[in-house]
């Protein structure tokens, strides 16, 4: 069995898929922020695929793009979260859903 | 032979630690969980050939991001099983799995039906393969994507200065709002 682009696209969309799904069933916001991590990686892994599939360097720039994105998006994430459960000490998102202290 | 058994093994710890991370009921878990998925994910780039972005993903995400996960877990003590059920949308737990179903058919039948997902439009940036990964990617970083690379500076400076202000305690400000909170 060779392994085609089509399974490694396959993969990614399992990811996708699982990360999903654990943002919404999660209600710790560091995990949903993980899961948002694995959402990610699934597209990360496409791009990666594409990029050999049509012998293009130009889709390996943009997973290192989405890695930089993924760095800032996960420090004010974090930060957003210490400032908020050091208030609140623990909130989950269901509590959040008014935007109010 | 070799690529299909590295694939497979490196599927399964992928998929094994994507479950554990939205299953674990630990946050300390579902991070560590997270390491393993982005370790197989490390290898899937290595057996495509990108060597550079399999060291970035293992220096990155498995050695800062990750890492600052964990930080934040001890830091703020949430590091105790939590109740995986639901109490306030009970309903959320159907939509969500009815979501993952959807989703997942969708990409499915797409990956199914386009066959063949190469639509013949030439190369912009150059070949991917061969032993010139980092070069061609560094070319195509400083040539072609030179204002994005320089953009994505900028986001992170942003990043920086945004985490420093949400977590320092103005003192007179977190006093003012704390009042306005027992007011109200």
């Amino acid at each position: 069995m060779e392994i085609t682009t089509g399974w490694y696209l396959v993969l990614g969309a399992l990811l996708f898929v699982i990360g999903g799904t654990g943002l919404l069933i999660r209600r710790n916001p560091l995990v949903m922020l993980m899961c948002v991590e694995l959402m990610l990686n699934g597209v990360n892994l496409s791009f990666v695929a594409f990029a050999r599939e049509l012998d293009d360097i130009g889709g390996q720039t943009v997973v290192f793009f989405v890695l930089v994105v993924a760095a800032a998006e996960v420090v004010v994430g974090l930060g957003l979260v210490v400032a908020i459960l050091r208030r609140q000490p623990g909130t989950t998102a269901d509590d959040l859903s008014v935007l109010k202290g | 032979m070799v690529d299909t058994v590295v694939f497979i093994l490196a599927a399964a710890i992928c998929l094994t630690g994507a479950l554990g991370v939205i299953l674990a009921r630990n946050p300390v878990h579902s991070a560590l969980m997270l390491v393993m998925t982005l370790f197989g994910i490390a290898v899937q780039f290595v057996a495509q050939e990108a060597h550079f972005l399999a060291a970035v993903q293992v220096i990155v995400y498995a050695g800062a991001i990750v890492v600052l996960f964990l930080f934040v877990i001890m830091l703020l003590g949430v590091d105790r099983a939590q109740n995986l059920e639901l109490s306030v949308l009970p309903i959320q737990k159907w939509a969500a799995l009815l979501f993952g179903a959807g989703s997942l058919a969708m990409l499915g039948v797409l990956i199914i039906v386009v066959k063949d997902p190469v639509t013949g439009a030439e190369a912009m940036g150059g070949s991917a393969t061969g032993d010139e990964n980092v070069r061609l990617l560094a070319r195509s970083l400083f040539s072609d994507y030179v204002y994005a690379f320089e953009l994505t500076s900028l986001l992170l400076v942003i990043a920086v200065i945004g985490a420093v202000v949400l977590a320092r305690k103005p003192k007179k400000v977190l006093d003012s709002v704390t009042e306005e909170g027992s007011e109200a």
